[in-house]
């Protein structure tokens, strides 16, 4: 079972790879939308390359908040 | 409300302000003009494509472009190669042309880019990726990355443009078309100032198996730099080739009311359909043959003015005969007296960036009074017409050019250029 760091840490390289934001600059405070400037179809990519990664069917609203209530979800469903 | 230009009576004068490319030869329209005027070619053995199973094993490549300096990582993973080739030539068109997209101007400002086939790779990717991984691994950005639009989408997101933007496709004349489009929409008042061009990324396993299943490329893969051969006796067929062209068109009085250097005019535009065959031409060269005379009309230009032609020159056995057969109907005996070169010779056929490619590069013959060449023109087959064979020609006092562009379907395009007052 991953920790919520690790969880954190991949969700960042993700964030990364996909939305250009640096990895280092998504912590847990950070809102998706508001803060890290994501916009709403690289969510998606985001989520379906979270859910390969973690194994875990995440919801569209769970991504709607922080990154914080993003990595207690997976973390609480990872199988 | 940002209005129209103030519209007289007479078609307003579209000027060149600026262009950039993306080619086989290099990442600049200066780093390709000099492989041309060298006569180095940009054809070689392919890398990185698979070519199991296909019969020609050669094409022109971008090789060792990096779209990360051109654009941000967010950017680069929605677009195909073809859209970041037509970004970066675009960039470098605008810095060129000194264009500032301000938020007087950016109502004012098109966006016109040619394809043949677009973003073929990535559709092929999306095919696969929803047969293997199914469709909630389909990228939300899959309708903006397999759209045809997506460059001129692309571009007009990253200068602010607010004009109109849109997609050209007319095959291999879809560049020239573009440009065509753009002085159309300049004369009519829709727009000032459009960025117009044209990209193709097509040198992939399903393009080299399709247009060398029709016949239509070389095979001469153990010999790449020889392989495309227009005009000569010995060519066998057309070298597929990607890259992207881009210009600055601008109505005169918005160029002059800015200070844009003027590089040239493009004086006239013509376009037919040859309503014969989808892959040969008509054999009297009917439909190309209107395109030409349709450029030269709208460009108030008489045969006799035409100083230097850059043939549409593919390589292909049928072309190369019947655009030489449409030059003599057209120009008459004219063309015996002027250079005729085909730069696909080094850059092989870009498809929908070569019209745009070749019209850069019929303004740089005007501007510098110099002529790339047609090389591996070893057997003429019109031996009364100068095709540059082997290297490039200086000339003076070239003041109009004529830039061809047939393509499958039928499509024919022509573009006239005159030189720009200071360069005369």
């Amino acid at each position: 079972m991953a920790t919520n760091e690790e969880i954190l840490a991949d969700l960042g390289e993700i964030i990364e790879e996909i939305a250009g934001v640096a990895a280092a600059d998504v912590t847990p405070e950070k809102s998706f939308v508001d803060d890290l400037d994501i916009d709403s179809l690289s969510l998606v990519e985001i989520v379906v390359q979270a859910e390969d990664k973690f194994g875990v069917k995440i919801p569209d609203d769970e991504m709607a908040n922080t990154v914080n209530d993003a990595v207690r979800y997976i973390a609480a469903n990872q199988s | 409300m940002n209005g129209g230009p103030a519209m007289s009576g007479a078609a307003r004068t579209v000027v060149v302000t600026g262009y950039g490319a993306v080619t086989p030869l290099g990442h600049t329209v200066d780093d390709t003009w000099a492989a041309m005027l060298a006569g180095r070619s940009g054809i070689d053995i392919l890398d990185g494509v698979d070519v199991t199973g296909l019969g020609v094993r050669i094409g022109g490549q971008v090789r060792g472009f990096d779209p990360a300096r051109y654009m941000p990582a967010p950017v680069r993973r929605r677009t195909d190669p073809y859209a970041q080739y037509a970004l970066a030539a675009a960039l470098e068109a605008c810095e060129h042309a000194k264009l500032v997209v301000d938020e007087e101007r950016a109502p004012r400002i098109a966006v016109v880019i040619g394809s043949g086939y677009g973003p073929v790779a990535s559709l092929g990717r999306a095919v696969n990726t929803l047969r293997d991984k199914g469709a909630r691994a389909i990228s939300p950005f899959t309708p903006i990355t397999t759209a045809i639009d997506s460059a001129a989408g692309e571009i007009s997101m990253r200068l602010g443009t607010q004009g109109p933007s849109r997609a050209q496709s007319t095959a291999c004349a879809s560049g020239s078309d573009a440009v065509g489009a753009a002085v159309r929409m300049i004369r009519s008042g829709d727009a000032d100032t459009v960025v117009a061009g044209g990209a193709d990324a097509c040198v992939t396993p399903i393009d080299l198996a399709g247009s060398g299943n029709a016949r239509a490329l070389s095979t001469r893969n153990d010999d790449p730099a020889a392989a495309c051969r227009p005009f000569d006796a010995d060519r066998d067929g057309f070298v597929m080739s990607e890259g992207a062209a881009v210009l600055v068109l601008e109505a005169a009085e918005t160029a002059a009311a800015r200070g844009a250097p003027v590089l040239a005019e493009l004086a006239g535009y013509g376009a037919s359909s040859d309503a014969h065959h989808w892959t040969a031409p008509h054999p009297q060269g009917r439909g190309a043959r209107l395109a030409v005379e349709a450029a030269l009309r709208d460009a108030g230009v008489a045969p006799g003015e035409v100083d230097y032609v850059n043939a549409h020159g593919t390589g292909t056995v049928l072309n190369d005969a019947v655009e030489i057969a449409v030059l003599r109907q057209v120009l008459g005996e004219r063309v015996t007296r002027i250079p005729v070169s085909s730069t696909k010779s080094v850059t092989g056929h870009m498809i929908g960036a070569a019209g745009a490619v070749e019209l850069v590069t019929a303004i740089q013959v005007l501007r510098t009074g110099t002529v790339p060449p047609t090389v591996n023109c070893h057997h003429p087959i019109d031996p009364e017409i100068n095709f540059v064979p082997h290297e490039a020609q200086t000339r003076d006092g070239m003041r109009v050019a004529l830039s061809n562009s047939f393509g499958f379907g039928g499509h024919n395009a022509a573009l006239v250029v005159r030189a720009a007052p200071s360069a005369l």
